[in-house]
């Protein structure tokens, strides 16, 4: 049903989607040639809320561009400051203690999971139904007042330092854990019973919306995306990083290449995170969260310097070229939804509009960290 | 004669009255329903349990400027709103709510209701037009699509049972159903043994037809922003807003008239105006919930199940009742 029989390309209409389109959750413009339904070329406009977060990070400190890094994605920012501090640390070799790498990466974990909560919500509303979203936020909600305790904020933490953390947790943190993830796991069996079993909702993402593995490294796609389409890539299991050799968890990997599938990894990865945290828990050593030894002003050698980490949306990689200088010399970020954004236009050519946001709505697209 | 034209403005009053009323009230139910089935508590601030917020928001509208965009049509976009409450309004007229209280019985009821509906369909098509808007245009089409293809199999299940009770009456269709639930259309008969499949068919071609969730898809809004009613605001949304709600009645009422009989009680004892209200605010609440259960279908999803389906399904009824009428 996805092909249209005959597109009439004398006779095309531009329809703009965006820069204020409820479908693309920010403002992200889509300049659309179109033949009634059908979508015969597509252009993303990007830049409507550049902020020059490269810039910034070439002329400030290292420690002052942290909490710029969670402005990039306000939905998983904890994985981004990761990707800094684990650069940083390796460029200036820093020790980073082991009870600090394990709350980082139950943090970056809980992190995902909330994030994954959101888009699932807002994928389902974007296919017209609202109540999901509705119990995924109250499910998010507990997430974010763990988080909050910790670390102090909700959205857009700046938790992890140099060398450690900001704040140890506390038993209360780690007890309201382990009571939020059975609560998890019984919400995510009512979506799946909700929502993934729904005729409607199947109809509409299976087959619908193709993106080969081909396409994914063409245009270099990660995450959840390339997941959907087969390849079998995590930086967390293919390039490791922090503590995650140390967990159990699988990556789930779909091979249908449609909507479903890549609907269906981000729920499977909410099931591996939880376990990933599970572990953490038990595994949580004691002793400092800041390394006894640590340079007051951080200066990391001259060197070329780059770190990538799984982050909910896919691979997000930070390249530190250092003149061994306080302020870098070149900062550039490498962002995982810009990636995957970028072969929307190729991707949608031929499809019906509703087919196509609900494509877009599976690419799970966080604005700000497109036009970082 | 002068009392006859006084009956008439009296019926017409109430209609408007009770069409006015319904539409305040039921965005009221149904955003507190949708509240409970959310989690969350819907309006409560105005009034007890919120029962304010419909005059306050009719308020809000009404007091709003009316604004008509540069380019558009003016008067194909005024007229719109007005033709989506005034056919709801004037459905109400035949439509039987007890025995006695009907403003009009007509011989032909049933086929002014269709006449009716079709005229909603045309304020969509002219809201899209007139607003000159691209999403609204493609809405429009989507809608008048929608509504064409759902006619046809709703008109099919209504032939089979005017074909049954041999009337187009209203009031004479519910008076066959009379005397308990064993004899409503409901319930499988001799001669017509698919009528349960038919009442189904009947019941999502009614949420079709009302422009309802799973099948909005003349104001999908996460796709084309509002639909046909973006460029519309104050009370020319307001009005399109109660047509919505006023058609819903008029579904609900159609569907308890052929199917439920109307205000026959299910044990056959003390048929009265309550059963009928029962009934249609039954249905409505099974709208409102569905609503806010399931996501929306495509548009070509919705086609298909229309033709491929639907029609054959009721086309296939229609054939088997005639037979069986023949032979018992």
């Amino acid at each position: 049903m996805s092909g249209p029989i005959h597109i009439r390309k004398d006779e095309t209409f531009t329809l703009n989607v965006g820069p204020q389109h409820p479908a693309t959750h920010g403002v992200l413009r889509v300049k659309m040639e179109m033949d009634g339904e059908y979508i015969v070329k597509a252009e993303t406009v990007l830049g409507y809320i550049h902020r020059m977060h490269e810039l910034m990070g070439e002329n400030r400190t290292y420690p002052q561009v942290l909490p710029n890094l969670s402005r990039l994605d306000y939905l998983g920012a904890m994985g981004y400051t990761h990707g800094h501090v684990l650069a940083i640390e390796r460029a200036a070799g820093i020790e980073v203690p082991e009870r600090a790498e394990y709350i980082r990466a139950i943090m970056v974990e809980l992190n995902r999971i909330s994030s994954h909560l959101f888009w699932f919500g807002a994928f389902v509303m974007d296919l017209g139904g609202f109540t999901p979203l509705m119990y995924a936020i109250q499910d998010r909600e507990h997430i974010l007042d763990l988080m909050e305790a910790v670390t102090g904020s909700r959205l857009t933490y700046c938790y992890f330092r140099f060398g450690g953390l900001y704040n140890d947790v506390d038993d209360d943190f780690i007890n309201a854990t382990r009571a939020v993830i059975p609560m998890l796991r019984k919400s995510l069996k009512k979506y799946d019973a909700l929502v993934t079993g729904n005729i409607i909702f199947r109809k509409r993402l299976e087959d619908i919306g193709p993106i080969s593995a081909e396409m994914c490294r063409k245009y270099g796609a990660t995450g959840p995306v390339a997941r959907g389409a087969g390849l079998d890539f995590d930086v967390r299991k293919n390039e490791p990083y922090s503590v995650y050799p140390e967990f159990d968890f699988d990556i789930p990997v779909y091979h249908e290449c449609d909507s479903l599938a890549r609907y269906k990894v981000r729920m499977d990865e909410m099931e591996q995170s939880l376990r990933i945290i599970e572990q953490g828990l038990d595994k949580l050593p004691d002793g400092p969260i800041m390394p006894k030894k640590k340079p007051k002003l951080i200066k990391p050698p001259v060197g070329d310097y780059y770190q990538a980490v799984e982050t909910a949306r896919g691979s997000f990689g930070i390249r530190i070229v250092s003149d061994g200088t306080k302020n870098a010399y070149r900062f550039k970020l490498r962002s995982p939804t810009y990636s995957n954004m970028s072969l929307f236009d190729e991707a949608c050519e031929g499809m019906m509009i509703m087919d196509a946001l609900a494509m877009m709505g599976s690419l799970d697209l966080v604005i700000p960290e497109i036009d970082r | 004669m002068s009392l006859t034209i006084l009956n008439a403005v009296v019926a017409v009053v109430a209609a408007i009255a009770f069409a006015a009323a319904n539409a305040a009230y039921l965005v009221w139910a149904e955003r507190r329903g949708a509240g409970r089935i959310q989690r969350r508590p819907g309006p409560n601030v105005n009034g007890p349990l919120g029962l304010l917020q419909p005059p306050c928001d009719g308020i809000k509208l009404m007091t709003k400027q009316l604004m008509i965009p540069g380019g558009a049509d003016k008067a194909l976009f005024m007229v719109a709103p007005v033709l989506a409450m005034a056919p709801a309004i004037m459905s109400f007229v035949t439509i039987p709510f007890s025995e006695t209280i009907v403003a009009h019985s007509m011989n032909v009821g049933v086929l002014m209701i269709f006449a009716f509906a079709s005229l909603g369909g045309m304020s969509i098509l002219l809201a899209g037009w007139g607003s000159r808007n691209k999403y609204g245009v493609m809405a429009s089409v989507r809608a008048v699509s929608q509504n064409i293809s759902y006619e046809v199999p709703m008109l099919i299940t209504v032939i089979t049972i005017v074909m049954m009770a041999g009337t187009m009456n209203l009031k004479e269709l519910v008076a066959a159903q009379a005397g308990g639930i064993w004899n409503w259309n409901l319930i499988p008969s001799l001669s017509s043994p698919l009528m349960p499949v038919s009442f189904l068919i009947f019941f999502i071609c009614s949420l079709a037809e009302t422009n309802r969730a799973p099948f909005d898809l003349g104001e999908a809004e996460s796709e084309l922003v509002a639909g046909f009613h973006t460029e519309y605001g104050s009370m020319g949304f307001g009005l399109f807003f109660m047509g919505e709600y006023a058609n819903i009645v008029i579904g609900a009422s159609l569907i308890t008239i052929l199917f439920l009989g109307g205000w026959d009680c299910p044990l056959g004892l003390f048929p009265g105006v309550w059963w009928f209200l029962l009934k249609i605010y039954m249905l409505i609440f099974s709208f409102i919930w569905i609503r806010w259960t399931f996501p929306r279908t495509t548009i070509y999803g919705l086609l298909n199940l229309s033709w491929k389906i639907l029609i054959p399904i009721s086309l296939f009824n229609l054939l088997l009742t005639a037979g069986l009428l023949k032979v018992f």
